[in-house]
């Protein structure tokens, strides 16, 4: 049988998107009470929680503190009814603490820890259910949630996926696009300094195009950066009348 | 602008698993029309004026056919004739799913500018999306939503304030559809009424496909054929094992037998019998089918018998298969797995080129087709032109085989021109390889070099230039696509400076344009008699690259230091500039080494090539490379008519094994230095030892001469050729080594990154690659790129370092070698029909090459002519005739047996009774047997007149 095909000879893709327009995003920060911050995040069918607790103290062995910034914790996992196929998904697999570790590289270069010495920063993510782009659903709600516990950041931290279909590159993949051949490039990005947070890339490309592919992401990732802003306005404005009350 | 829709699917993998995907519904989608002003499309598709002349659409319209009518009437849909259509995405959806030649077809007229095509994209169209309903059969939905994205395209183009009459029309073949489709209001005709309906092309009505309902008015009588299994059921038996997939392969001698060549796992492949009408069950040449084995006791053996169908008539008359079919008590040695076609998985059909049988009823419109390729059966088709048709050469295409027809029914699609004509012919024998020969577009052409072209200071800045070095080209005469030229010269430390030059194309033809892809795709060169069809176009091949005297040309240079044993000192490759001194051919430049008095470097310069190459030769048969041989022939043609006048055997002189033994040189160090350097992605050459089996008939026929051939090894298999020597029939080696030549694979191009076997057998290396020909083979392009990137010389591009990529590309280039191949020998043939159509009958001397069971082949050295002499003629009771398949021989009437390599005469006439194979048919002279062989004939015979 024939693969998919990507992209049909009209431009569109297999989901009636063009080649660098977005899947539909919609956020909510504050969705729980007792943590410090949180929120919820959906890009299409992806669907993520961040909770973040702290700064507080460091937990457990007191060695892990720095004397000059906080330590930030990441831990990502998945729901057990996050993909079609039902599967328990036990704690520190290779996978979830390979995307812990990159997680913390990423806020790391965003959190200004140096404002928190001798702590520790919490930021737990989860993926309730899996639509591809897992990575930069998480980067983008655990934003949310730092934002939402007062956290000072550089800047917000959008991340989004690309990848490569004849000679196009592709904006933020959905899961068959991840899976149906071709490179996924996944990219962190602090918009407004245009410095990147994180790129990874597993699969092979040419060098010829990776120029292409990090522009598509890094435009992706600035169309991002906006709905995330209005998100947190809106939010804001909500608190403020509640508040208000 | 995006509206989310969501809808589930389930697939099948291992379990069932639920499928969610996204699904975006746009308002942003153009329907494609000239009138329409809502649409915001800058350069709409569809016409203001679309106009085809109908009886039943008096008014302009755009079609719409669903996907059934894309699918089976694609050669209407290609006609230019057709305009403004609506190509629906469920309909190539549906068309992609289900055949990819009538995808990649229909993906052709799209992109056709003047067809008109426009492609809706109504699955993500707001307002012609729909959605599966409770109980409703995917194909049902695909309907019901063709149907709905033709209402929308009537009310939107309503809305266009000068539409006018502008109608869609839907054009279904499946009546229910059409009902509905009239019930909401829609014009919806059958494709063959719209077709009929159409004034002043009358040609098209011939070319509709006979759908099924037609099918069975015309043949109502007895079932033939036992019903194909369903897809579902052979899936099952394929998975335990009860049925066994493969190719099959129908045998072009004998129309009553087949093989199934089972995809086994891995290397082995086994291969399965099949025998008679039934049996083989409708299924046509090259489809994949499901057979079934049957038990060992039903086992046969091949029939070595030569059978053809050539019945007249056009009745389903089953054939008396038992009596023909007869199979003599064999060892059970001979007994091969035998089977039946018991469902077919996919079809391979393609159209066909060949002849109209007209039917003998005067007013018929069904006649029977003869396919030019034996492969496959003949075809029944419809048409009203039979007259205009018969003696031209046409192009037919299966709509499908129904049970109770004894053929295929089909329809036409081209006429070629008339048959015998050598343009007629010549592009026939294109056709039935596949040998793209369209003049070069437009596109091609743009990236060709601005004339007047020269050689800039850039260029020489960053290649070495060789414009002093003594070079010069030896090649057949009348070569203009000249890819290599030599040097050798002294050192100073007595070592030899030995340079090989190769035509720099890969400067020319940059990655990715559309010349290099029309290249990618054509593969090589074809050179056919008096016609060459070129890779590339004839600026580039017969100009720019070709390495002509005393212009300064780019090329690409290989230099090795050499001692005076030959012996490699050091190899250098770079991108040079070089000025040929002289272009010889093999004739002229043995002369100049023959001749003691001349004295000039260039002549110094071959000499000391030719001793190296002396050397290196010697030291390749050593290793075990092979010398084999077969009859090549030339023809001398007439300048003015293009006619063959004579023909001869081609010769082979000290100068040719010269030139051959440096390019294999320059191959075999390039390969080591681009696997060196891309161990993934390097694009080599590979030769296959063939089985041991392939040897049996040549250790056969060597031992009826009480010689011993050795198979073990390439090495042993040269020696004992080498030994097999007959005082007193010198021709006799040259014999072997013809059935030598035939007992080997076919080599291939392969890439490294894929395949762990490198072994060259016949040249006996290790590594193998083709970079000596850029200018009539596309793997060298590859490899000249490859090297460049090597020594730095150029970057790569994505393509080049994509393994995957490069193994379909190899696929593609190892299949066009072969139709190249294919083609030539096709080539050959004719024209020596040609030759012996102007000659009459001659009387010649042969040598019996192959013994069958009812007939001997005759191979006359002199033309490299083969020929089948058959003792047994069909309606009459032919003379007593006995096989020993051991030997091999075969007994005549008790009276004469022959062997193997028997010399014997025999009279040669082309046989023109059937006009398109017309063959060169063969008679017994001498031995005299009573019966069977003929007489001398006088010299004045005539030769027989054409039938029609």
């Amino acid at each position: 049988m024939a693969g998919l095909e990507l992209l049909s000879d009209q431009g569109y893709r297999l989901d009636g998107r063009k080649a660098s327009e977005l899947r539909k995003v919609q956020a909510r920060m504050g969705v729980f009470g007792q943590a410090d911050g949180s929120a919820y995040m959906e890009q299409g069918n992806t669907k993520a929680l961040a909770v973040v607790y702290g700064p507080h103290e460091v937990r457990g062995s007191r060695s892990k503190s720095l004397h000059d910034r906080a330590v930030i914790n990441c831990q990502y996992s998945m729901a057990t009814f996050s993909t079609a196929e039902r599967k328990r998904r036990p704690h520190g697999d290779r996978k979830s603490s390979e995307m812990s570790l990159h997680l913390k590289q990423t806020f790391e270069a965003a959190v200004l820890t140096q404002l928190y010495p001798r702590s520790q920063i919490d930021i737990y993510v989860k993926i309730l259910q899996s639509d591809g782009g897992n990575y930069s659903a998480c980067v983008n709600a655990a934003t949310l949630a730092l934002v939402d516990a007062g956290i000072p950041m550089r800047d917000y931290v959008c991340a989004c996926t690309a990848g490569f279909a004849e000679g196009t590159a592709l904006a933020d993949l959905c899961h068959a696009e991840e899976t149906g051949g071709g490179t996924a490039l996944s990219l962190a990005l602090l918009p407004r300094s245009q410095s990147i947070a994180l790129v990874q890339m597993d699969a092979r490309l040419h060098q010829d195009h990776l120029d292409t592919l990090m522009e598509a992401a890094m435009e992706a990732c600035k169309g991002l950066s906006k709905v995330l802003d209005s998100v947190v306005r809106q939010h804001l404005q909500e608190v403020s009348v509640l508040s208000r009350d | 602008m995006l509206k989310s829709k969501t809808f589930v699917k389930k697939t099948r993998s291992g379990g069932v698993l639920k499928i969610v995907r996204e699904h975006y519904l746009r308002d942003d989608i153009w329907c494609g029309s000239e009138v329409c002003t809502e649409c915001k499309d800058d350069s709409p598709v569809l016409q203001r004026d679309a106009f085809i002349q109908s009886r039943l659409c008096t008014y302009p319209h755009y079609l719409i056919p669903d996907t059934n009518v894309v699918l089976h009437q694609i050669d209407i849909l290609e006609d230019p004739v057709m305009r403004n259509v609506v190509i629906l995405q469920t309909v190539l959806q549906e068309v992609r799913h289900r055949s990819a030649p009538v995808y990649k077809r229909i993906k052709d007229a799209i992109h056709e500018k003047e067809k008109h095509f426009y492609t809706f994209t109504n699955e993500h169209h707001r307002e012609t999306f729909v959605e599966r309903e409770q109980g409703e059969s995917a194909n049902d939905r695909n309907d019901r939503a063709i149907r709905v994205a033709a209402l929308w395209y009537n009310q939107h183009l309503r809305k266009a304030p000068c539409a006018g009459e502008l109608r869609v029309v839907l054009l279904t073949n499946d009546q229910a559809n059409k009902e509905k489709a009239t019930e909401d209001g829609l014009l919806a005709y059958r494709c063959e009424e719209y077709i009929k309906s159409l004034i002043g092309n009358p040609e098209l009505v011939d070319r509709l496909a006979l759908t099924s309902n037609e099918q069975n008015e015309i043949t109502g009588g007895r079932v033939l054929f036992p019903e194909h299994l369903p897809l579902s059921r052979i899936q099952t038996g394929i998975k335990n094992g009860t049925f066994l997939q493969g190719t099959f392969r129908a045998n072009r001698d004998n129309y009553l037998e087949a093989t199934v060549f089972v995809h086994g796992e891995g290397e082995d492949g086994t291969e399965v019998l099949l025998q008679g009408l039934q049996n083989l069950n409708r299924a046509v040449h090259q489809d994949i089918v499901a057979v079934e084995l049957f038990p060992r006791e039903r086992w046969a053996a091949p029939s070595a018998a030569v059978l053809e169908d050539d019945h007249a008539n056009d009745e389903d008359a089953e054939e008396e298969e038992a009596e023909k079919l007869e199979s003599p008590a064999l060892e059970t040695s001979m007994l091969k797995p035998t089977g039946r076609v018991v469902g077919i998985i996919k079809r391979n059909w393609r159209p066909f080129c060949g002849m109209l049988t007209q039917s003998q009823i005067k007013e018929a419109t069904r006649h029977l087709f003869t396919p030019a390729d034996r492969h496959i059966p003949r075809i029944r088709i419809e048409t009203r032109q039979a007259s205009a048709l018969v003696g031209h050469r046409i192009i037919v295409a299966i709509d499908g085989w129904p049970r109770n027809s004894r053929y295929p029914n089909g329809h036409f699609v081209r006429n070629l021109g008339g048959a015998g004509d050598k343009e007629t012919e010549t592009e026939v024998l294109l056709l039935e390889h596949d040998v793209p020969h369209q003049p070069f577009s437009k596109a091609v052409l743009s990236f060709l070099p601005r004339m007047p072209w020269a050689i800039t200071e850039e260029d020489l800045k960053v290649r070495a230039d060789l414009r002093h070095l003594c070079v010069c080209s030896v090649d057949p005469p009348g070569c203009t696509d000249i890819d290599d030229a030599l040097h050798c010269r002294e050192l100073d430390n007595g070592n030899l400076e030995v340079g090989v030059h190769i035509a720099d194309v890969s400067h020319f033809i940059r990655p990715g344009n559309a010349l290099d892809q029309e290249a990618a795709n054509r593969g090589t060169t074809v050179y056919l008699c008096g016609k060459r069809i070129d890779m590339v176009p004839e600026l580039l091949s017969s100009d720019l690259c070709s390495l002509r005297s005393n212009v300064d040309r780019l090329a690409f240079s290989c230099v090795w230091e050499m001692n005076r044993n030959a012996e490699i000192i050091r190899t250098h490759f770079t991108k040079s500039v070089i000025n040929s001194k002289a272009s010889l051919t093999y004739a002229e430049a043995q002369m100049r080494i023959d001749d003691a008095t001349m004295n000039d470097d260039i002549t110094n310069s071959l000499r000391g090539l030719n001793a190296l190459a002396k050397i290196l030769k010697g030291r390749r048969i050593e290793k075990g490379a092979l010398t084999l041989s077969s009859p090549e022939v030339r023809f001398h043609m007439d300048s003015e008519t293009h006619d063959p006048i004579d023909l001869q055997t081609k010769e082979l002189k000290d100068t040719n094994s010269m030139v051959e033994e440096f390019m294999l040189l320059a191959n075999i160090s390039v390969a080591q230095k681009i696997y060196e350097e891309f161990s993934e992605c390097a694009l080599l050459r590979k030769h296959p030892a063939p089985p041991l089996s392939n040897y049996d008939i040549l250790v056969k026929a060597a031992k009826s001469r009480d010689l011993e051939i050795h198979t073990d090894s390439a090495k042993a298999l040269a020696d004992s050729l080498n030994a097999a020597v007959l005082g007193g029939f010198p021709y006799f080696n040259t014999l072997l080594r013809i059935l030598a030549t035939r007992c080997m694979m076919q080599a291939i191009y392969f890439c490294s990154g894929m395949d762990s076997d490198f072994r060259h057998y016949g040249l006996a290396s290790p590594i193998y690659t083709h970079f000596t020909s850029p200018i009539r083979r596309y793997s060298d392009i590859i490899v000249h790129r490859l090297l460049a990137v090597a020594i730095n010389a150029d970057g790569t591009y994505p393509d080049l370092m994509d393994k995957h990529k490069q193994s379909t590309l190899c696929n593609n280039l190892n299949y066009r070698h072969k139709m190249a191949q294919y083609a030539q020998r096709a080539s050959v043939a004719f024209h020596t029909q040609l030759f012996f159509k102007n000659k009459g009958i001659l009387n010649e001397e042969g040598f019996i090459l192959f013994v069958r069971k009812n007939a001997i082949i005759i191979l006359i050295a002199k033309f490299g002519l083969e020929g089948t002499v058959f003792f047994k003629n069909k309606g009459k009771p032919g003379p007593k005739l006995s096989f020993d398949s051991e030997g091999p021989s075969l007994t005549v009437e008790d009276q004469h047996t022959f062997h193997m390599f028997d010399k014997v005469k025999v009279t040669v006439t082309l046989d023109a009774s059937n006009i398109q194979h017309q063959k060169i048919r063969m008679a017994l002279v001498e031995p005299v047997i009573a019966g069977v062989s003929v007489a001398w004939p006088e010299p004045a015979a005539k030769k027989p007149k054409l039938d029609r």
